[in-house]
């Protein structure tokens, strides 16, 4: 059956029926490349949701203080909190089994100039670990340590957009600016993923700000980073007990709901992961259903390529082929083609993905769009597999017609 | 050669059944030339049909070289033809993808004869036919003269024991057709058994036996005269 022939015999009869060979292989190819691409672009838009808001640690709560609603403890409602330095400090020692760090966040907007050039930038004065829950990248120079805390130095440490802006092409580093009247010099230049927004902040430290602002021991927000070994149970254990915590330090009712906030990033993430799920389940669909219509597709051809062979099967019979004979050739021969094609449809499709990397990333949100080689050369075999099948009931059934109604055929 | 003992066939046409061969007895010997004649729908093809195993009898016995033909499965069938006979066809039944020699050597590749071999053989057969230098041509590039020419080499390259020939004539004009049934004598006077169905007198003629068959039975087997169709060519 597989002999060096039988193999000729199909090669010669693919060769001299080249409209037939290229409908059943086009087909083939035409399912498997939308098949990756499409599935590739899917991965590609999932890349980009999990670029958007995977930009930040995952591992952190986000402390807000509010307005009271609820009187409490004899204070009345409508009482504005406030965090101070002490609340970081009795954090950090109450939790310290949990925590991996704690920073402050005060955010401010100033005008900064450095020669002619000037513009507004949001300034956040931090900690040092504020790094972490930023996930905030240096790219030259360094970020603010405990000694620019300690010493309440004017150091500033500016997003890669603020240098671009101010210095040109000029390097900022050791370069003096000036934040709202305060005269920083600047140590680092960072990037960070979450956009261009992220690269126009300058980070101060926190303490500084504090002694430009009068001496104040006020914080905006806390930022808790625990550890991530308590997973998402944990995350949700863990802020329930700092909530409850916070809540008994600065007299607030556990039943107000705006005295407090607390962003848990476990929780988006976990919403974030679900709508990427979804994301996929559709792009997975839609990629099952293109294959469906490939295999029907291919069932079609193979319907028409034995239809159109039905006197030749006749002939042949005639003259002395079996029905084995019949049916393997037939589907040795589309086997052949369907496999072929299908790996060039692979290929083309992988190639494009490839040649598109992250062109479409500004305008489409997709980003390095990719196919896993594995799910690729799987829906091809089925693609191929199915093929084959839906050629063999027709194939058998051209087999067993008598010669005599074969030959009839016109 | 072939031996045939009340053969009856019938076939279904809706709720009607139509009874074409209503129990023939016939023998044809070895070296024989024999013309089945008759008017359509008098059974001749599908007599020739039976014979050639492209169709079964419901009922009878059929000996073909002393091998009872019967309860064939596809394969077996199929092995036999190749083996045992070769058809020629009104309309030729070249395969229109293949070049004349390709076509001839056909049958031999179903006999899983070595390639090489396989076009030797051909070659040898289509300059039987005197069409050696259009070997490589398709069908489609061949006159029906020339297409009947290699279908008539194509049947004889396996060898047959009996070459089945149906209305091969049928599609051809007078000139072309004596043509034809010249080369179909001298491969009978090679000693070849060949049937011809055939409803043209002056084919018929040209046989050593005519077989009249009228409503699905024989009305008439004689020996005629062969004319040969040299006398024409």
């Amino acid at each position: 059956m597989f002999s060096r022939d039988t193999w000729k015999e199909i090669f010669e009869t693919i060769q001299k029926n080249k409209l037939r060979t290229f409908l059943t292989g086009f087909t083939v190819a035409l399912g498997i490349f939308i098949f990756v691409s499409l599935f590739g672009m899917g991965n590609g838009l999932n890349n980009t949701f999990a670029k958007f808001f995977g930009d930040d640690a995952t591992n952190v709560l986000y402390l807000f203080p509010g307005r009271t609603s609820i009187p409490y403890k004899g204070y009345k409602a409508n009482r504005r909190i406030e965090f101070e330095n002490d609340d970081l400090a009795a954090i950090e020692k109450d939790f310290e089994m949990f925590l991996e760090y704690v920073t402050p966040r005060i955010t401010r907007s100033a005008l900064v100039k450095y020669k002619e050039e000037s513009d507004n930038y949001s300034t956040r004065a931090v900690a040092p670990p504020h790094l972490f829950a930023e996930k905030t990248i240096i790219m030259k120079g360094r970020y603010l340590n405990e000694m620019d805390i300690a010493g309440k130095t004017k150091y500033a440490v500016i997003g890669r957009l603020v240098e671009q802006d101010l210095f040109k092409d000029a390097d900022a580093i050791g370069e003096f600016i000036d934040v709202g009247g305060s005269v920083f010099k600047v140590i680092g230049v960072f990037q960070d993923d979450g956009g261009d927004n992220e690269e126009r902040r300058i980070y101060i430290p926190y303490t500084t700000r504090q002694l430009i602002e009068k001496a104040t021991d006020k914080v905006d927000q806390i930022i808790v980073g625990f550890k991530p070994e308590l997973g998402y149970a944990g995350a949700m254990a863990f802020e329930s007990s700092i909530s409850k915590y916070i809540r008994n330090r600065k007299y607030i009712s556990p039943n107000d709901p705006n005295g407090l906030f607390i962003r848990n990033v476990a929780d988006q993430l976990k919403q974030n992961q679900q709508f990427a799920g979804v994301l996929q389940i559709i792009i997975s669909g839609i990629a099952f259903a293109v294959i469906i219509s490939g295999i029907i597709g291919i069932s079609n051809i193979m319907l028409f390529v034995v239809k159109e062979r039905t006197k030749e099967i006749g002939i042949r019979k005639a003259l002395g082929a079996t029905p084995k004979n019949v049916t393997s050739t037939i589907l040795l021969e589309s086997v052949f083609i369907t496999t072929i094609s299908g790996f060039v449809g692979m290929l083309i499709g992988v190639g494009l993905l490839r040649f598109i990397g992250n062109a479409l990333e500004e305008d489409y949100f997709i980003t390095d769009p990719y196919i896993n080689i594995g799910t690729a050369i799987f829906a091809t075999i089925l693609l191929v597999l199915c093929g084959t099948i839906a050629g063999y009931v027709p194939a058998r059934r051209a087999a067993r017609i008598k010669p005599i109604v074969a030959l009839r055929d016109e | 050669m072939i031996e045939i003992k009340d053969l009856h066939k019938s076939y279904k046409m809706g709720s009607n059944s139509l009874h074409v061969l209503k129990g023939i007895n016939f023998s044809v010997d070895k070296g024989e030339l024999v013309a089945i004649m008759g008017s359509s729908g008098s059974g001749k093809s599908t007599l020739l049909n039976i014979l050639g195993m492209l169709d079964v009898a419901d009922t009878g016995d059929y000996t073909l070289d002393g091998v009872p033909i019967k309860d064939m499965n596809e394969t077996k069938a199929a092995q036999y033809r190749n083996k045992f006979l070769g058809f020629v066809f009104q309309s030729f039944n070249l395969i229109n993808y293949k070049s004349a020699m390709e076509n001839v050597a056909l049958p031999l590749y179903y006999q899983r004869m070595p390639r090489k071999e396989r076009q030797e053989k051909a070659l040898k057969y289509l300059d039987q036919v005197g069409l050696k230098e259009w070997a490589t041509h398709l069908p489609s590039e061949l006159s029906g003269g020339q297409k009947q020419r290699v279908a008539i080499a194509r049947a004889m390259a396996a060898e047959p024991k009996v070459l089945l020939a149906d209305e091969p004539t049928g599609a051809l004009d007078s000139t072309t057709s004596y043509e034809v049934m010249d080369l179909i004598q001298k491969i009978n006077d090679e000693g070849n058994t060949i049937l011809v169905v055939t409803h043209e007198e002056d084919i018929a003629h040209m046989c050593k036996r005519i077989v009249h068959l009228k409503d699905g039975v024989i009305v008439e087997d004689k020996k005629v005269k062969q004319v040969r169709a040299s006398a024409y060519v």
